[in-house]
């Protein structure tokens, strides 16, 4: 009985998303697309000619089935990268993403030592 | 007149600063140890001058005194009072002024609280306070005057951006400053303790109570701004992972790290290097941030006016800064001790120095990363939200497992039973996660695995808080309060990023559109004047079609004419459940109104668990004074 | 031994870091979107403004040098520039003008030709401002200047001024 209360609750869910999804996939697009006449804001913010403009580029774009990658290296090929807010993962870009990880792995390494020279300690 | 006033203040607070400096050197050889009242005399008239410049320069805002060229670029006659009081801080001069005060009030602070059985460690720490507050004195003086004048007099000032007319933002710069330029204090502090030999517990004890109150108002602080952002920008987000927000958050981490540190130092006499380092990287921090926002090498919705020359000098100070802390720490670091038992409360605190440093790392490396590749490579790109939630979201999750089981971890007995009332608490956590997933919806994995480690610290800091409440005994009630609303605060955020209804739509008068489970009516609009602006006001009924809720929202359009400016404000109703967010703006050359809906989801308890954390901070503070 | 080479690696990071920043402090470029210098226009087509034929790259290859101006009756700085615009269409010999009218209203538009003078061989309308982003245009008035393989010479961000008026020429003759 649980278990079909459980399934329909799951798909009822289910229904409600298609048009809903749309306008989320559009809406994380335009926040990843900096307005390039604001001072910080994304086109998804701004009321500005251009978040205009090219709101309306990017909402043809997803009706003709293009992903969202092919959306950005889009926009990038005409105005650079700076107009996505995710960095791409180029060779430029490599540091800017591993170097939180490394990081976080040289902590590790640090915190490690220290309980090792503790135990060693213990040892002696 | 008032011109004069100021700046003769301004000069004997400098001049006093240079006579601190040099009576606590001379007073450093003198075998004693007692400190001479001379230096409190000098502090005090320090402070006192400090403090009257300050009132002199609110003065002028108050009464427009436009033979100021602060005044006159940031206020106006029309201004509301309480606006023109906090434009004395809204431009750059004013807030550096403001930014001297803090040091001044920070260091006198300290020289009076302290107990005095080490003098050469205070008079070091008044030295090394002084020499930072000198060099932001010389700064105002030779580059940043506020109270430099203008002639002939205008007759009306240029009058300040109208967004920055918020109550939010009007105590923002306050609660900051008083955080992240409070951590000068320990900076001082900390090369004070290196070079006068005063370390481990006695060190911790004297800057505890500093560090708290910087912690617990930099959290203010940026509880502030976000409150600002969010009803002031008209977006409907408090958090845009801007360079600007980010310089005030890196300094947060580095103090909380520090905070936690301080504690194990206290009682155990160990990591005193650590400390060090952390208390120095505070303030390096705050002055890095400070340099970045001010110098205009960043691009932002916050940064003030730019100009390269103010960017070299902070540059040169910093440098300065920096130099000062290596060669001390250098120079007078000790070998040590370290006595780290693998599951003690102390290498459970090093985890939340860990997780902190990674943070740290993550935030400051997108910050800067834009600015080296630039230089390096003269490409330019951006760094934002989506690289900060993608890095920072998944460690969350053991970063709060961590949180709710790293203060019990010294209850050696009973093992059985704690593993098992944890494997019930997870179960709890894991069940009103799958509430959450009924009321609102799927979501990602790492939401719901974010969201089930918050419930389940939530759930062990309400359950420790009962445990304090019926045996009263002598627990941190601080760390419950603190924990518990960090866990609240990632939970309401969760949710309300998960699960905001947003649309965006074209309409005119008259019309009306369904979307989403609700319809809207734009029923009118209307203009009125204000005392310093203009507002098309437009009048919407929403109705949420399953709940048959209706409700009425007045977004404005504000135009501005001193300096002439267009701003949108967003209609906001707030319910405990979720706020309504409306914002109308008009499309240039049509009739049609572009307007932004969004319904996010418990908005009000982000603030609250925000203030909650805080509180956390707050009551320790009472408590060591009452103590 | 360790200890001073940590001692080091932190000094460098940190002379590093000043160092990075005085130079960024010296550098102020604003953004503009030079990568595009070099690389090849797309494919494009839109609708004449007046005419009944289609205004594509087929006549841009037919010219040696063409000048792509982006230009709107309701924007102040194209007015600016007008002047350039009609000196260019009589003095530079192997330049075409082809002008690109912006979110604008036909009407409005060739009112301000009739006022001010047309100084484009070809006129296209892009109303909604679509094709624009095609181009790589964020404000107007921007001006690309292409040559008959639809290589991009230089963009020209704002109105142009006597300067940029004056190497247009010399790029074209």
């Amino acid at each position: 009985m649980k278990k079909i209360i459980f399934i329909i609750i799951f798909s009822l869910n289910f229904f409600n998303l298609n048009s809903d999804e749309k306008t989320k996939l559009h809406f994380e697009i335009y926040k990843n697309i900096r307005c390039l006449v604001c001072q910080g804001q994304s086109i998804a913010d701004s009321n500005s000619e251009f978040a205009q403009t090219v709101k309306l580029v990017v909402k043809d774009k997803i009706n003709e089935g293009k992903s969202e990658k092919e959306i950005y290296e889009f926009l990038i090929s005409k105005y650079g990268e700076w107009i996505v807010y995710k960095p791409q993962f180029n060779k430029n870009n490599f540091l800017l993403w591993f170097f939180p990880y490394l990081a976080l792995i040289f902590g590790a390494i640090i915190i490690y030592a220290l309980i090792k020279k503790k135990e060693n300690n213990k040892v002696n | 007149m008032l011109s004069n006033t100021g700046i003769t203040l301004v000069i004997l607070t400098t001049l006093l600063s240079v006579l601190i400096i040099y009576k606590s050197f001379t007073e450093l050889h003198i075998e004693n140890n007692l400190i001479n009242k001379k230096i409190f005399n000098l502090v005090t008239f320090q402070t006192t001058f400090s403090i009257l410049s300050f009132f002199v320069l609110i003065a002028g805002f108050i009464i427009s005194d436009f033979s100021l060229v602060n005044v006159y670029e940031n206020s106006h006659t029309k201004k509301p009072f309480f606006y023109k009081v906090s434009g004395a801080w809204g431009s750059h001069e004013g807030s550096l002024l403001l930014w001297i005060n803090i040091l001044v009030i920070f260091s006198f602070l300290f020289l009076v609280f302290t107990k005095h059985n080490n003098k050469s460690y205070l008079l070091y720490t008044l030295i090394f306070q002084n020499f930072l507050i000198l060099g932001f004195l010389i700064f105002l003086l030779i580059n940043s005057n506020p109270f430099s004048k203008i002639y002939p007099i205008p007759l009306e000032g240029l009058g300040l951006n109208p967004i920055l007319q918020d109550p939010a933002l009007a105590i923002h710069p306050p609660l900051l400053y008083i955080g992240f330029v409070g951590s000068s204090i320990y900076f001082s502090a900390g090369i004070a303790s290196l070079i006068s030999n005063c370390r481990d517990k006695f060190f911790a004890k004297s800057i505890k109570p500093w560090v708290l109150i910087s912690w617990s108002f930099q959290t203010l602080g940026i509880t502030a701004g976000s409150i600002w952002a969010y009803y002031e920008l008209g977006w409907g987000g408090f958090w845009f992972w801007d360079p600007v927000e980010n310089a005030s958050l890196m300094p947060w981490f580095v103090i909380t790290a520090l905070m936690h540190s301080v504690i194990v130092l206290e009682k155990r006499n160990s990591i005193y290097s650590w400390v060090i380092i952390l208390c120095l990287l505070t303030f390096t921090i705050s002055v890095t941030g400070t340099f970045l926002v001010r110098s205009g090498i960043l691009n932002s919705v916050h940064t003030f006016a730019n100009d390269p020359s103010r960017g070299l000098y902070i540059l040169i100070f910093l440098s300065l800064m920096i130099f000062l802390a290596l060669a001390a720490f250098f120079r007078y670091s000790k070998k040590e001790e370290y006595n780290f038992f693998l599951k003690s409360k102390e290498t459970l605190i090093l985890a939340n120095n860990w997780f902190m440093f990674f943070f740290l790392t993550s935030v400051m490396i997108g910050t800067l990363y834009p600015i080296i590749l630039e230089v390096l490579n003269d490409t330019k790109i951006s760094v934002g939200p989506p690289f900060y939630s993608a890095v920072i979201f998944p460690f969350v999750i053991p970063f709060l497992i961590f949180m709710a089981l790293g203060p019990k971890i010294n209850w050696i007995k009973n093992k059985y039973s704690r593993i098992l009332s944890n494997f019930y608490i997870l179960i709890a956590s894991i069940l009103l996660n799958l509430l959450v997933y009924f009321f609102f919806g799927k979501y990602s994995i790492i939401s719901n695995l974010i969201i089930i480690s918050s419930i389940f610290l939530i759930i062990h800091s309400v359950k420790d808080f009962f445990i304090f409440f019926k045996k009263k005994t002598e627990s941190d009630i601080s760390r419950i309060v603190s924990h518990l609303g960090f866990g609240m605060l990632i939970l309401f955020i969760g949710i309300s990023h998960n699960f905001t209804v947003e649309n965006d739509f074209n309409l005119k008068v008259g019309e009306e559109k369904k979307f989403s489970g609700y319809q809207i009516n734009f029923n009118s609009i209307r203009m009125e004047n204000e005392k310093n602006y203009k507002k098309i006001i437009g009048e919407f009924k929403l109705v949420n079609l399953k709940s048959n809720l209706e409700e009425i929202l007045y977004p404005e359009i504000r135009i501005y004419d001193q300096p002439e400016t267009l701003t949108y404000e967003a209609s906001i109703k707030t319910k405990l459940s979720a706020d309504t967010y409306l914002t109308m703006s008009n499309i240039s050359r049509s009739d049609y109104y572009n307007i932004k809906f969004q319904n996010k989801p418990f908005m009000i308890w982000i603030w609250i668990s925000a203030i909650l954390i805080a509180s956390g901070g707050f009551i320790r503070l009472i408590k060591i004074k009452t103590q | 031994m360790k200890k001073n080479l940590l001692k080091i690696i932190i000094s460098v990071v940190a002379i590093f870091i000043i160092g990075t920043f005085y130079v960024s402090l010296k550098k102020t470029e604003i953004y503009d979107t030079k990568n595009l210098v070099g690389t090849n226009l797309d494919n494009f087509e839109l609708n004449s403004l007046n005419k009944k034929l289609k205004i594509n790259q087929d006549l841009v290859k037919k010219s040696q040098y063409t000048l792509i101006n982006f230009w709107a009756s309701w924007c102040a700085p194209c007015r600016a520039e007008h002047k350039y615009l009609i000196n260019l269409k009589r003095n530079a010999k192997n330049l075409k003008l082809i002008g690109i009218n912006f979110k604008d209203e036909k009407k409005n538009a060739n009112k301000f030709l009739s006022e001010f003078g047309d100084p484009y061989h070809y006129s296209a309308a892009d109303s909604k401002g679509k094709v624009s982003i095609n181009f790589g245009v964020y404000g107007i008035p921007e001006s690309i200047l292409v040559n008959n393989d639809l290589k991009i010479i230089k963009k020209f961000i704002g109105p142009l001024n006597q300067d940029e008026y004056t190497s247009i020429l010399n790029l074209t003759n």
